[in-house]
């Protein structure tokens, strides 16, 4: 069953059309990327499937439900989590307590019985351990301002996975990274569908997403130009001269 | 009642747009709000005073120099005081609104209390208009408004300066990269809307007299235009104006004369809580509301 | 040969992290002091005061840190900054006296009564302007004191212009004196544990970075509420202890000073601190008293020291205090 549809999104920002009439779906379990140009309406997207934005006219449909126009935090409880494409943790908090806040929500206590202070911060611990950061060493424990580059995006996706969510948004998670830290991090999202998560990527780095992707939607200028498995698209002329031309 | 009621509405609502104008510019130009918007009103009043009853001089050399005066001085803010905190917003206002406090309880403890201190209107006589008398200082500030609004708009519309204003606004960053330097812009903006706000009191307050107490009032009235109507939009002043302006009237004929700032405050809240952008304003979901 | 300045915390500080604050005399001392002597003096102050007239200056300062701890606290938890606190007061001012003449409800029960009320009241009026942001709300919060005053002012309810007089008195000299400064205390320590609880987490890091909070499942207007009817209930406390203390309420409730005073203890106490504004409010207030001479004076003087140290030095006394105790500062040669 397909767990995310969006029918004919439009969307435009004081007379600039960010996206105009824009489908596709999102099966259980694969992963879906989504490229396009700067300005092609990928943030967009991602906003008014988080509820950040309200579209103008079209729908978003989640686990057979309308979700249009919900609250970002209402959302989020429904079981989307997406990470920012700029990455602002909680400054001054040490990096562990950042995941404290979505293990507050309302959605993780309806799952767990824990209320008290000390399993909050087991779980958040077991959480960056997933994710890769050392368990015994110090790294956790250090203000979040002050972690490098690399461990702030695993700290944004443990705060995504702390909602423990059905379906996972990453907003150019690997952008900025070197290639050993991004490839470090792919077999992490391996990890993350053989488990049986959802996740939409949203990527400029096509090597590493094709790899990982089961499908990919092609954006350009608020428009779906096409989508298919990383190889049709490699294949497909149009995407190639307007985009591909330059990266490959 | 009815003619009364439409004519002392125009006055009134062209009384709030050029007291508002000022203020608007200066954000319009450099997205600062300045809080000290009233105080400067008053302070240009006491000067304009100061320059006709101490120093003797010619009535058009006075308001001249009051404008001068007080430009000067929203300047010297802007350089010795906001330059600091620019970008904070919230800092911003504090600072302003508590220079400007300062600055009116200072006229305030020295003296300048209301009702002994006026300026004598500009020409005297009046007119009857759709049978309602008015003296033809209040017709002189209808005129002085409205071409004022007139060319400001024309001026941002099609003048290169204008334009140039405008698109500082909008992006400052791509202004600075076009060599425009944005605390030159900024204290520019001041100047002007200081100087704006100068000839408002210049042309209004020979209406009354000049009271420390309207200060808040002032700058009350300047926020509520602006909100309303949108705080870039010289149409939306225009309009904001106009309806504040009417229904101030109206309930000030019939409920009495403390309505006139309830009105005021109230358009500020009503707008902010249903449609923070103001009429005219731009849509600006993601900056307004979380 | 270049220099820097080089900062590094004492050994006693590490030394009192966590648990290890327990294990000896001197560390617990370290860590209790800067909490207890404070609160100590404070309570002294009714005992040790010479005469009405300071015993009234201090009462004045804790009721102003009140309405000052309120401010921190909202800005603090909720990074919304408040240009109005002058609501809170105002409106626990006026229910306070209001409670007292018509229902002729003990002082004792009115506070209680003023502050539950007016903190529900307020955070009413303020729900609409929850979701907005930074500048706007600042706004409005700073037109609802005008507009309450105004209103009272043309309808001529609740004494109009006159205000209401012959509002009931404390019972005894040392309810009067003492009732205050133990709220007061209660509540900065009360507002300090909140804030090291998960609760207060949430609430902080809304201020610090909301979308991801939102992102997080957190329903931000709900924490808001909260934090404001916190904020509301201690500065309605502050607005109908003033109605007892003077058994008088008038327009005077809503007036601008009550807001800018707030902010200028904040700022020279050290913003978000919670004890820092109280701090402030034991100097500043002081302060004006002295210079109470020159009438309205006042309002310039500390319009200009929050101007002057807004620009200047916006660290404020206790954070610099606070930095003072707790590292050791020297010149580094590089």
């Amino acid at each position: 069953m397909d767990l995310l549809v969006l029918k004919e999104v439009s969307k435009s920002f004081g007379g600039v059309e960010a996206l105009t009439k824009v489908s596709f779906a999102v099966a259980q379990n694969e992963i879906l990327g989504i490229i396009g140009l700067n300005g092609s309406g990928k943030s967009t997207a991602v906003n008014i499937i988080t509820g950040f934005a309200a579209p103008d006219s079209g729908e978003v449909w989640f686990k057979g439900e309308e979700i249009t126009g919900f609250a970002p935090h209402r959302i989020a409880g429904l079981g989307i989590a997406r990470s920012f494409q700029t990455v602002r943790p909680f400054h001054n908090l040490p990096a562990y307590k950042n995941l404290i806040v979505p293990l507050y929500s309302s959605r993780i206590r309806k799952f767990t019985e824990s209320g008290r202070w000390g399993d909050r911060d087991a779980v958040a611990m077991d959480l960056l351990e997933e994710v890769g950061f050392e368990r015994d060493s110090q790294v956790p424990y250090k203000p979040a301002s002050a972690l490098p580059h690399g461990y702030l995006r695993r700290l944004e996706l443990a705060r995504c996975l702390a909602l423990r969510p059905d379906l996972v948004i990453t907003d150019e998670l690997f952008s900025g990274l070197s290639s050993s830290e991004v490839g470090s991090m792919v077999p992490l999202i391996e990890k993350l569908q053989a488990r049986g998560m959802t996740i939409i990527m949203v990527e400029h780095r096509l090597r590493e997403l094709f790899r990982l992707a089961n499908r990919v939607v092609v954006l350009d200028r608020g428009r779906k130009v096409t989508e298919g498995t990383p190889a049709e698209i490699v294949e497909n002329s149009t995407v190639r001269e307007t985009y591909l031309g330059a990266e490959l | 009642m009815l003619p009364s009621l439409l004519v002392y509405g125009l006055i009134n609502s062209v009384t709030l747009a050029i007291t508002a104008l000022g203020f608007s510019l200066t954000y319009g130009i450099s997205r600062v709000a300045n809080f000290a918007h009233g105080a400067l009103y008053v302070l240009a009043g006491f000067s304009a005073w100061f320059f006709l009853n101490r120093l003797k001089l010619n009535y058009y050399l006075a308001a001249l120099l009051a404008i001068m005066l007080t430009s000067l001085i929203g300047a010297a803010i802007y350089r010795l005081a906001l330059i600091r905190v620019r970008g904070m917003p919230l800092l911003e206002i504090i600072v302003t609104f508590a220079l400007g406090s300062a600055a009116l309880e200072a006229l305030r403890y020295f003296g300048f209390l209301g009702s002994h201190y006026s300026l004598p209107p500009m020409i005297s006589g009046s007119v009857n208009l759709l049978g309602v008398p008015v003296d033809l200082q209040r017709v002189a500030l209808v005129v002085v408004g409205a071409s004022l609004v007139l060319f400001l708009w024309l001026f941002t519309r099609h003048t290169r300066i204008g334009l140039a204003f405008r698109a500082m606004a909008q992006d400052e960053q791509a202004a600075m990269m076009l060599g425009i330097d944005s605390d030159f812009m900024a204290t520019l903006s001041l100047a002007l809307g200081s100087a704006l706000v100068a000839l408002a009191a210049v042309v209004v307050l020979p209406l009354s007299f000049i009271a420390t107490e309207s200060g808040s009032n002032i700058l009350v009235s300047a926020i509520a235009v602006c909100i309303l109507g949108g705080l870039e939009s010289t149409a939306g002043v225009v309009v904001a104006s106009l309806l504040i302006g009417y229904v101030q009237i109206v309930t000030v004929t019939y409920l009495g004369p403390h309505y006139q700032m309830i009105v005021a405050l109230l358009a500020i809240l009503l707008t902010l809580i249903v449609k923070p952008s103001g009429l005219y304003g731009q849509q600006k979901e993601l900056e307004e509301r979380v | 040969m270049a220099r820097r300045l080089e900062r590094i915390d004492r050994p006693i500080k590490v030394l009192t992290e966590d648990i290890y604050a327990l294990s000896s005399l001197r560390t617990m001392l370290y860590v209790a002091a800067p909490r207890l002597l404070p609160a100590l003096l404070v309570l002294l102050i009714p005992v040790l005061a010479p005469g009405d007239y300071f015993q009234r200056v201090a009462t004045l300062a804790a009721i102003y840190g009140l309405l000052a701890l309120s401010w921190d606290f909202i800005a603090l938890s909720t990074g919304l900054v408040s240009l109005g606190q002058a609501l809170f007061f105002g409106v626990g001012a006026y229910l306070a006296g209001l409670l007292n003449l018509q229902f002729g409800l003990h002082p004792f029960l009115t506070l209680l009564l003023a502050t539950v009320i007016g903190a529900t009241i307020c955070t009413a009026l303020l729900a609409p302007c929850l979701p907005l942001r930074g500048i706007y709300f600042a706004m409005t919060t700073l037109v609802y004191p005008l507009l309450m005053a105004r209103t009272i002012e043309a309808t001529a309810i609740v004494g109009g212009t006159d205000g209401l007089v012959g509002v009931a008195s404390f019972p005894g000299v040392w309810s009067e004196r003492y009732l205050i400064l133990i709220f007061l205390l209660a509540a900065a320590f009360s507002l300090r544990r909140l804030m090291t609880t998960d609760f207060g987490l949430v609430l902080r890091s809304i201020s610090d970075n909301d979308q991801a909070v939102r992102a997080s499942g957190i329903n931000l207007t709900y924490y808001k509420l909260i934090a404001v009817w916190i904020g509301a209930a201690l500065g309605s406390f502050a607005g109908a202890y003033f109605t007892h203390l003077y058994m008088f309420v008038g327009l005077s409730a809503f007036s601008l000073d009550l807001s800018i005073l707030p902010i200028a203890c904040a700022v020279v106490g050290g913003l978000g601190t919670l004890a820092g504004p109280v701090l402030g409010a034991f100097i500043l207030v002081p302060l004006a008293e002295m210079l109470r001479d020159l009438g309205t004076l006042r309002i310039v003087a500390y319009s200009l020291l929050l101007v002057a140290l807004v620009l200047f030095k916006p660290e404020g006394i206790l954070s610099y205090l606070k930095r003072k105790y707790e590292q050791v500062e020297r010149w580094v040669e590089v």
